[in-house]
């Protein structure tokens, strides 16, 4: 390491202590804010001194679940740098390689707008493409847009390294398109298609031509096994894809992962199509690091949910499930697990609207809340804009009466557990800034661990 | 009675949440024993557009917008016609944009649009992002305050003398100079806001409605009556409340 890079890295570890001890939250950006704003360049030689190197994970909906998957596949052979608290900015990617000093192999999440920088400064040998869904568009602009900028950082990836991507994704998988290193994964399966596209689908407009898609199966909301009936654009072959799924409720799921010449049966902890995909992901990346097919069905078996996402703890004789929404397409399977494992009577409903859950709320006008609604005894909608979910429920045809609106996130969650039997679950649906708020509540009250220590 | 809606290009201009206001006009029509009956105008539809009360056309990605941009100019003579006969009509955003004179790209480029509503938009540097509150110009509804939020990089130019839909209170509005936002022209509305725009400006649902009604009965409009709203009230003042503290800034 050079002399500045030894210095840099250990004030920012210091401040890093500071702010823990202040109380300030987990620190978990600090250190690399203070890198990242001494000397960029600090993150090229911080990734650089990694002896497995660094693989990336993008997207817009499970970038998380997806890097925490690979996590616990990779980890009992690999000392890892892996920014699990979901700083995914460069500055967090810079705190994260700042803090695992002996690590081999950097495993990182990365914000689907910092990936292009991220990518250049860290040069991974393996990048993980997982979704691109309509998003925060007051924040990332609209779709096209990033899958520009992913396409120009794609092409600055050297050609050794490997680029996975989903193939059910016709935006993504055309960045895989004409490379030699590529592993495509997706499912396959149409048993579990739905059937028809939601009403947020995105990508419904053949990449080449701009014909609508046909869907021989759409799997979550445009992904899936597309063709093109104008100019004959399809899925591309898959190098590694889920088969025979099986969902076991809110349990779980389970599925055979299938290559080109072998096959094992995965179960997950967490339930849902968008977690195989998720499982997809993290498996295609690990399989581009040699990990073999045992080793990926054994972690992914140990594979708990990540932070907020699918949580599950106990409040005293009750308990809480906790679901991150964030935009239409994961809310929407956020719903659907619900849907096909029992919506429990009582939901709690977040929506705030700082910078990182969007300012822009009309996302919430494109989640179909319809089966939540439908099955739902009461609805308790809290967060900053509670009332603007209260009118999206009952323009819907919820009930008035059976919604109730508490801003403050502590009071709602209160009060969704009183509304809640006696060993029964409380689902509560959260934005990201109400879920970290929820969250610290939980922790308070000794129910979950502080995410910098999870 | 039956109040026929023309929802155009629904496949393709749907970005801000467009099936809201949809949802909004659906319900508060029915409280008010009125039947919506909403029918898609797509590419290849038919050009007759007379037996529309009320037609909604929301905003699009780019690429979709300019997808159904040719088809849309090729219908302005009809949407015109309509709203000269009294139809009403609301624009959102992309909507908003495509149904003026036309679209200046940043490369010169001329997007040609269905010259309903008396302006020009060009392509701008900065986009304009944020909350948005303004008070009304129109005259049915003097002063009454609209919350929204608005995302374009669009500047959209009112010709000299055109009404707006309002004056900007907080945010960036038509071009971020003017202090004004939105247009009017007859029974038609154009504007950036969505948010959706009608669940948290109830007034303004009921006014477009009461011009569809008197569109459909040949009456000069008549104001409906009034709903409890309670919920609206509320999301209106916390999304006022935002404009006013962080409208037209930059994140």
């Amino acid at each position: 390491m050079s002399a500045r890079l030894s210095l840099e890295t250990s004030a920012a570890r210091l401040v890093g202590r500071l702010s823990r001890a202040a109380g300030r939250g987990g620190g978990t950006t600090l250190p690399g804010k203070l890198v990242w704003k001494l000397d960029p360049g600090a993150l090229d030689a911080l990734a650089g001194r990694l002896p497995l190197g660094v693989a990336l994970v993008s997207a817009t909906n499970g970038k998380t679940t997806t890097t925490a998957m690979a996590a616990s596949i990779l980890a009992p052979r690999r000392r890892l740098a892996w920014n699990h608290s979901g700083a995914n900015l460069a500055s967090g990617v810079a705190s994260t390689l700042l803090a695992a000093r002996d690590a081999e192999l950097g495993l990182l999440e990365v914000d689907e707008f910092a990936l292009p920088e991220i990518l250049r400064r860290t040069r991974p040998r393996v990048v993980e493409l997982g979704n691109l869904f309509r998003d925060q568009l007051d924040r990332y602009g609209e779709l096209e847009h990033i899958a520009e900028r992913w396409r120009a950082a794609v092409e600055e990836l050297s050609t050794d390294a490997v680029l996975v991507a989903n193939a059910d994704d016709p935006l993504v998988a055309a960045l895989a398109e004409g490379r030699e290193r590529a592993v495509l994964f997706g499912i396959d399966d149409p048993r579990r298609a739905r059937p028809a596209l939601q009403h947020a689908s995105d990508s419904k407009y053949c990449v080449r031509c701009g014909a609508p898609y046909h869907y021989d199966a759409a799997y979550v909301g445009h992904l899936g096994a597309y063709r093109c009936e104008s100019c004959g654009h399809v899925r591309p072959p898959l190098d590694l894809a889920a088969r025979d799924i099986e969902p076991e409720g809110l349990e779980g799921v389970s599925f055979s992962l299938v290559t080109t010449d072998a096959s094992v049966r995965v179960r997950l902890a967490v339930p849902g199509l968008y977690n195989v995909y998720n499982a997809l992901g993290a498996s295609a990346l690990a399989v581009a690091l040699g990990a073999g097919l045992d080793e990926i069905a054994a972690g992914l078996a140990r594979f708990r949910a990540a932070f907020g996402r699918f949580e599950r703890f106990a409040a005293g004789d009750r308990r809480v499930l906790l679901l991150l929404i964030k935009n239409p397409a994961g809310a929407n399977e956020a719903i659907r697990t619900l849907e096909d494992g029992g919506v429990p009577p009582t939901l709690v409903i977040a929506l705030n609207d700082e910078i990182a859950d969007g300012r822009d709320v009309s996302w919430i006008w494109d989640v179909d809340f319809e089966p939540l609604l439908e099955r739902a005894g009461r609805i308790v909608a809290s967060g900053e804009r509670a009332a603007e979910l209260g009118l999206r429920f009952t323009y819907a045809g919820f009930p008035r009466e059976r919604l109730e609106l508490e801003p403050d996130l502590e009071r709602a969650l209160e009060r969704g557990l009183e509304l809640t039997e006696t060993g029964g679950e409380l689902a509560v649906l959260p934005t990201y800034t109400a879920m970290l708020r929820l969250r610290a509540i939980a922790t308070q009250r000794g129910l979950t661990r502080p995410y910098w220590e999870a | 009675m039956e109040l026929r809606v023309a929802h155009l290009y629904p496949a393709y201009l749907n970005i801000y949440a467009d099936r809201g206001n949809i949802a909004v006009l659906e319900r508060r029509a029915g409280a008010r024993g009125h039947e919506l009956v909403v029918e898609p105008i797509t590419l290849g539809s038919g050009s007759e557009l007379g037996a529309y009360n009320l037609f909604y056309v929301g905003g699009g990605q780019d690429r979709e917008q300019a997808m159904i941009a040719p088809d849309l100019a090729k219908r302005g003579g009809a949407i015109r016609s309509a709203v000269d006969d009294g139809a009403a009509l609301l624009a959102v955003c992309g909507g908003y944009q495509l149904l003026g004179r036309g679209y200046r790209g940043r490369d010169g480029s001329w997007m040609p649009g269905a010259a309903l509503f008396p302006h020009e938009t060009v392509a701008g540097d900065v986009r304009m992002i944020g909350d948005v509150l303004l008070e009304s110009a129109l005259p049915e509804a003097s002063r009454a305050t609209i919350a929204g939020f608005e995302n374009h990089a669009g500047r959209t130019l009112l010709d000299e003398g055109a009404a707006p839909l309002g004056r900007v209170v907080a945010g960036y509005g038509n071009d971020g100079e003017s202090g004004y936002e939105g247009a009017r022209i007859g029974r038609a509305i154009g504007t950036y806001l969505h948010g959706p725009l009608l669940p948290r400006n109830p007034w303004l649902a009921d006014l477009l409605l009461s011009w569809a009604v008197a569109h459909a009965t040949g009456d000069e409009p008549v104001a409906l009556r009034p709903l409890e709203d309670e919920l609206e009230r509320e999301a209106h003042a916390v999304a006022a409340a935002r404009a006013r503290s962080r409208g037209g800034r930059p994140a």
